[in-house]
């Protein structure tokens, strides 16, 4: 422990580091946070951020164009590798939008007030994340304009999906998380819309939050309702964030590949989801908060809470990888244990301790409060989780393809510009996204800080 | 004096915090009205107990949802996979219904998440975009910083003048009345 550090969550540090800065009305969190979308100037500095953005969902729109024009072939799978970077860029996707549900869902049931500055725009990563997940699947396809295929419809031939397959499994689970995110995001929004309506001083921006806010007029039956609604989509969001990701690794699990035929896979891969889901809920709310001087309102507490959920699920995401090592050796399967060898003096062996570095070993430095309490350290090691969680699904995709039961079977694998530009061209879309939703939306939800303020203002009294 | 005028919503009045609030809607009820709302920017705890509201539909719909979704979504993978398009693999069961326990969940969770918010939606009589109380000029602190107590017209005790000072008796600002146009 460093010299000065008050005892751990002692009522000292919880006056040091408030989840609300002191000295606000329900006045002053609605003019600040209103002020960035309806009259705080845009800066240059969005629209530089914006420019570069767009310019790469600009790559990924050509990037995908010519995909359409050529085919998979410009990407480097090949037969044994079918997958590639389509299903390790999926996988990532969506894990990263883990922590949007689990911090609106989750931690609303368990009652922890700190999320309230952070869900709005955690929800909102969420959904940009999942729009660049389904890209993935859905181009990999290889006839993208077939992909209705998979959903259940009285087609003329007479067929129907194999609901005993994981990958409809999979449309399923991904559709539904869209939808319940989306949802829950806009049920979220609508009162800070109804603020905007009322806010706003242009006709033409009155009008469209208003028809948003849908007639939104804070009455208290519509409150009680409200509440009940939330309430039971956060139990409903709940146990679904932790199916999506199970079902995505029984895409893996279900399968005989050694190395994906493990029942850790579901644990271990909702944790992980929800490991770099938290690292690029940090990733956003740094330079947010830095961007909007939102510094009263996600405060320290919530980085070094952040932070914990972080340190926590890394070490959970750490045990599975232990697991998963052990038990293929203890399997005596002889092509399991031939694929631990691989990991470790295979080919792709650098890929894998990179990985270690950056999942395991890295996120330790969090046990230390001042790494905790430094912006730019946490920011940097958020980037390094989230290029951890990266490589554990190349690693995972890559290296049991390579390597299965047949020596006459393995093959290599390497990503070519188009696959680079495709992912790129996502993370491209994805801060896009962001930037246009910071600007028009309330990034953080007006309404529940109004009840911090409430519930913060009654404890003094 | 006109006494139920029909172009007179009813009469608003505005109050600081929400214990006044409270305070207020309490005297209200007591007073006699019933047909009242309370609006604030935000879910005051105990509002719905101090204006006596009953627990509301949303998840009775919300259960009904689910079970639809559920119940429905298994069905249908029967009848696909056993009824209408069954694929003999290996004599395997037609009806292998561990598989069809990830659809059926995701589907009784999509069904029961569109319910709370459309039932919620449909309870609230949402969208409406307009209502007599956006006509009074600071109805739009509503939103912000403010709370309302909107006694309607069509209380069986409502008289304009009187209500409109009774309310100015619970120390209410700019009590006003509410055209319904």
């Amino acid at each position: 422990m460093s010299a000065g550090q008050p005892p751990f969550d002692s009522p000292e540090i919880r006056r040091l580091t408030p989840v609300l800065g002191p000295g606000h009305t329900y006045a002053s969190v609605t003019d600040k946070i209103s002020a960035i979308v309806l009259t705080r100037p845009t800066s240059l500095g969005w629209f530089i951020g914006f420019a570069i953005a767009f310019g790469l969902t600009g790559l990924m729109t050509v990037a995908i164009g010519w995909l359409f024009i050529k085919g998979t072939g410009i990407w480097g799978i090949n037969i044994p590798i079918g997958w590639g970077f389509a299903i390790v860029n999926f996988v990532w996707w969506i894990g990263i939008g883990h922590a949007g549900t689990l911090i609106s869902a989750i931690l609303f049931l368990l009652n922890q007030k700190w999320r309230t500055s952070i869900n709005r725009f955690a929800e909102a990563m969420t959904l940009f994340a999942v729009a660049c997940a389904g890209i993935f699947p859905l181009i990999h396809t290889g006839r993208p304009w077939m992909a209705f295929y998979m959903f259940p419809y009285p087609s003329t031939m007479g067929i129907w999906p194999q609901f005993r397959s994981p990958l409809i499994w999979d449309v399923f689970a991904v559709s539904t998380y869209g939808t319940v995110s989306l949802m829950f995001w806009f049920v979220g929004l609508i009162p800070d819309l109804a603020t905007l309506r009322d806010r706003a001083i242009q006709k033409p921006t009155k009008i469209i939050y208003g028809m948003l806010a849908m007639g939104w007029r804070g009455s208290a039956r519509h409150w009680q309702r409200y509440q009940s609604a939330y309430l039971l989509l956060a139990g409903l969001a709940t146990p679904l964030v932790l199916s999506v990701h199970s079902v995505i690794s029984f895409d893996f699990s279900v399968s005989i590949v050694p190395g994906w035929h493990t029942t850790i896979f579901p644990p271990y891969f909702v944790a992980g989801a929800i490991y770099s889901g938290f690292a690029m809920v940090i990733t956003i709310a740094i330079p947010l908060r830095k961007a909007y001087g939102l510094e009263d309102y996600i405060t320290m507490r919530h980085l070094d809470n952040m932070a914990k959920v972080m340190l926590a699920t890394g070490l959970i995401v750490a045990y599975g990888y232990f697991f998963e090592f052990f038990l293929s050796l203890y399997s005596g399967n002889k092509f399991d244990v031939f694929l631990v060898q691989q990991r470790l003096h295979g080919p792709y062996a650098p890929f894998y301790y990179s990985l270690i570095l950056c999942n395991i070993l890295t996120p330790q430095l969090l046990w230390f409060y001042k790494i905790r309490h430094n912006v730019v350290v946490l920011f940097i090691m958020s980037i390094v989780v989230n290029i951890g969680m990266w490589l554990e699904r190349f690693v995972i995709v890559v290296i049991s393809l390579t390597r299965d039961f047949v020596p006459s079977a393995w093959g290599r694998y390497s990503p070519t510009f188009w696959d680079w530009a495709t992912y790129i061209g996502t993370i491209g879309m994805f801060v896009t996204l962001i930037f246009l939703f910071v600007r028009v939306l309330p990034a953080i939800s007006i309404a529940e800080m109004r009840e911090l303020v409430a519930e913060t203002s009654e404890k003094k009294e | 004096m006109i006494l139920h005028r029909s172009h007179i919503y009813g009469v608003v009045g505005e109050f600081e915090t929400p214990e006044k609030l409270i305070h207020a809607v309490e005297k209200v009820r007591e007073a006699g009205y019933r047909r009242f709302e309370a609006y604030s920017p935000f879910p005051v705890e105990g509002l719905s107990q101090a204006m006596g509201l009953k627990r509301n539909l949303v998840p009775l719909i919300t259960l009904i949802g689910g079970l639809t979704g559920g119940i429905g979504g298994f069905g249908f993978q029967y009848w696909v996979a056993a009824i209408t398009y069954p694929l003999n693999i290996g004599g395997r069961p037609f009806n292998s219904w561990p598989a069809f326990i990830p659809v059926t969940f995701e589907l009784t969770i999509l069904g029961a998440s569109l319910a709370a918010v459309f039932g919620m939606l449909a309870l609230n009589k949402l969208p409406q975009p307009h209502h007599p109380v956006f006509n009074v000029h600071r109805f739009s602190h509503a939103s912000t910083d403010r709370f309302f107590i909107c006694i309607e017209s069509r209380d069986a005790k409502f008289h304009l003048a009187e209500t409109a000072r009774f309310l100015q008796g619970l120390e209410a600002h700019h009590v006003s009345e509410v055209s319904d146009d």
